[in-house]
């Protein structure tokens, strides 16, 4: 008999919010944290999704007066410190520090910083910020490492490796990824609208999300009841027309919870807004049966925050099954996709116990994970 | 016209690291995708580069590429009519 | 763990030589790493056109896992990658490319392979791998990590094989080293073996 693993501390820092709790009211609010820029990073005006410098700094400075972090660092160490402090964990050999991202500090390439850089460079120095002592393990799958690490936990911990996992995943809005977009002609020219039918792209966002991944169950919000990882092999940069990969890591998800896809009650799915992407989508959930399952992307509030995504709208899913409501999917109003699909448009309140998260990325990985509400029920 | 051709083929060889093929490999008139050179969407997307970097040509939607990018005679009839360099 | 494990073969490429289970197969005076990845494939006598649009790290990835997969093809392989300079080494020739902006031309070809786990795409599309994936970054080579995860997959039934390999490249300094975990083998799939091979 495997261990039961549980999701016990969340937290994010984002555009809408410096807590949970926070994010959850501007979300219910119908805000969104995308904006127009215009500044030196692209040749043309753009939208995405941005934390404020001022108030990062500002809520920083409250849990350490060092300021030779970088700005996805502070981000990192922010949404990790109240899990941690809460937890009074040792933070010794037997528990696992993962930390999620695509980019990390890529701006220093800007200055020719080869080693800081470097994805380990970032994951050890928010590991000696709190004293992690086990070594620091970086998930970097394209759009899936926020929603991979969830799973890659889980099973680190089933397989008696560690105990517990700190999980952290972000990504920082930068020239470097913006530019890339752009070339991919990806990016959309006004806030992104995930299953329209005008969606034209993606709107790029920074985020940093947390988790505490435990075999305890003290303070479970979720369970983790199954979780898949399958490749399309299909082609690198553009998702399978027919789904392949995505169908199989939700049936494997599934297949291991041993939950039939009636269950689910809802799914927080990846929407970027590329034509492409949605239509995958669409066409995978109709294959497995969950066509009919209300469904929301989260990237119309924050944009898609790439490393920080799947984590993210973990934690914001989790939060929707805690308190019984179904967010509205920001930036929809026509469906766009050629199989039919059940867009949340209104927010609405609905009794939630099981809730299907996925995320698909370039490379042709795509992640599925099912958990399972824990604690108060609110039946 | 015979002489852009011919240097559309060679960059376009060197640009999507076409490893053994020759310029005189590719006719003019063959297909530059699907069943023809082989071509997939990601050289498309940098055969827009191409344009814009060496002819001074933007293209915005990559949906106007397939009609451009057909064969070598479609892509030099479109380089000639919209070039700025 | 109930059923032993094995490592059923295993492959590193480094310093201008590709070894299979220990014994050079291939040596090369090349200058550069990407014309002695070139002359590796060509030995070896792989046809594959897309080889030579990838860059260093997936050209690397992709032919140590031909090495391994050719011969024992099994759609059950699930790929577990890892290194420590991720795709820093393209990260950096993509920054180039946006620097000037006098001669701004961002590439969507090198782009795209400023993610380490393209290559994972790679060697699924050559060899239709539609099975569970995924790459880290370590500060340096993890066997205790590779180790507790391969088991899982299998254990768990989310894999019958994993292909595990370190595929480390920056710049001219690179290391690859694979190996394949079955239930059928001669070496014992420890923690010691592993080493033993890395360091071979």
């Amino acid at each position: 008999m495997r261990k039961d693993v549980f999701i016990s501390g969340m937290n994010c820092v984002t555009p809408l919010g410096f807590s949970v709790e926070e994010n959850f009211e501007n979300l219910i609010a119908g805000k969104s944290g995308i904006e127009r820029h215009e500044n030196e990073m692209m040749p043309n005006p753009y939208f995405s999704a941005i934390v404020d410098e001022d108030r990062l700094d500002a809520e920083f400075a409250k849990i350490t007066a060092s300021e030779k972090y970088t700005k996805l660092e502070k981000m990192m160490i922010l949404a990790l410190f109240p899990i941690v402090k809460k937890s009074k964990s040792e933070l010794g050999k037997r528990t696992a520090f993962l930390l999620s991202t695509t980019k990390g500090n890529i701006t220093a390439l800007e200055s020719e910083n080869i080693e800081k850089a470097q994805l380990y460079d970032l994951a050890q120095t928010v590991a000696d910020f709190f004293g992690f002592e086990s070594q620091p393990i970086v998930v970097s799958n394209a759009c899936v490492s926020g929603i991979l690490a969830i799973s890659v936990a889980k099973r680190l911990i089933q397989s008696e490796v560690y105990d517990e996992a700190f999980v952290v995943a972000g990504d920082l809005v930068s020239e470097f990824v913006l530019s890339g977009f752009n070339s991919f002609q990806a990016m959309s020219d006004a806030p992104c609208k995930p299953y329209s039918k005008n969606r034209t792209g993606v709107t790029l966002g920074e985020a940093t999300a947390a988790v505490l991944v435990t075999s305890d169950t003290g303070n479970a919000k979720a369970r983790i009841l199954g979780d898949g990882s399958m490749n399309d092999a299909n082609h690198i940069s553009g998702p399978s027309r027919t789904g392949e990969g995505l169908f199989l890591s939700v049936e494997s998800a599934l297949k291991e919870a041993n939950l039939g896809a009636d269950k689910i009650d809802y799914i927080s799915a990846h929407g970027t807004a590329t034509p492409f992407n949605d239509e995958m989508e669409a066409i995978a959930f109709n294959r497995l049966g969950l066509e009919n399952k209300p469904l929301h992307s989260l990237k119309g509030f924050y944009g898609h925050t790439l490393g920080a995504s799947g984590l993210l709208e973990t934690v914001i899913g989790i939060e929707a099954l805690q308190q019984n409501k179904l967010i509205a999917s920001a930036g929809f109003d026509e469906i766009g996709v050629s199989q039919n699909i059940r867009v949340i448009e209104k927010n609405e309140d609905k009794f939630l116990r099981y809730f299907l998260k996925t995320a698909s990325g370039f490379g042709g990985c795509n992640t599925a994970v099912v958990f399972e509400k824990e604690g108060n029920f609110g039946e | 016209m015979e002489a852009l051709k011919q240097e559309l083929k060679e960059k376009i060889i060197a640009v999507l690291n076409l490893e053994d093929v020759q310029p005189s490999d590719i006719s003019n008139t063959d297909a530059l995708f699907g069943d023809g050179l082989g071509l997939d969407s990601i050289d498309a997307l940098e055969l827009i580069v191409l344009l814009d970097k060496d002819y001074g040509i933007k293209l915005t939607d990559p949906k106007e590429g397939k009609n451009i990018f057909q064969s070598i005679d479609t892509m030099a009839a479109y380089v000639e009519a919209n070039r700025t360099k | 763990m109930e059923n032993k494990l094995y490592i059923k073969s295993y492959v590193s490429i480094e310093n201008g030589q590709i070894s299979i289970d220990g014994n050079v197969v291939f040596e090369s005076s090349a200058s550069n790493v990407s014309d002695f990845l070139k002359e590796g494939l060509r030995h070896f006598g792989i046809q594959y056109p897309k080889f030579f649009k990838m860059d260093n790290l997936s050209k690397l990835a992709f032919l140590g896992s031909e090495l391994l997969l050719k011969d024992q093809d099994s759609p059950e392989t699930a790929l577990l990658f890892a290194n420590s300079s991720s795709s820093l080494d393209t990260d950096v020739t993509y920054q180039e490319s946006i620097a000037d902006k006098d001669n701004y031309f961002p590439s969507p070809a090198v782009f795209v392979y400023t993610l380490p786990n393209i290559c994972l795409g790679e060697i699924s599309i050559r060899h239709q791998l539609k099975t569970e994936n995924s790459f880290f970054i370590f500060g340096a080579f993890n066997p205790d990590f590779f180790i507790g995860y391969a088991e899982n997959l299998i254990e768990t039934g989310k894999a019958e094989n994993v292909l595990c390999g370190w595929t480390e490249l920056f710049k001219e300094d690179y290391k690859a080293f694979l190996y394949l975990v079955s239930d059928e083998g001669k070496t014992e799939h420890t923690k010691q073996n592993i080493e033993l091979f890395y360091t071979n």
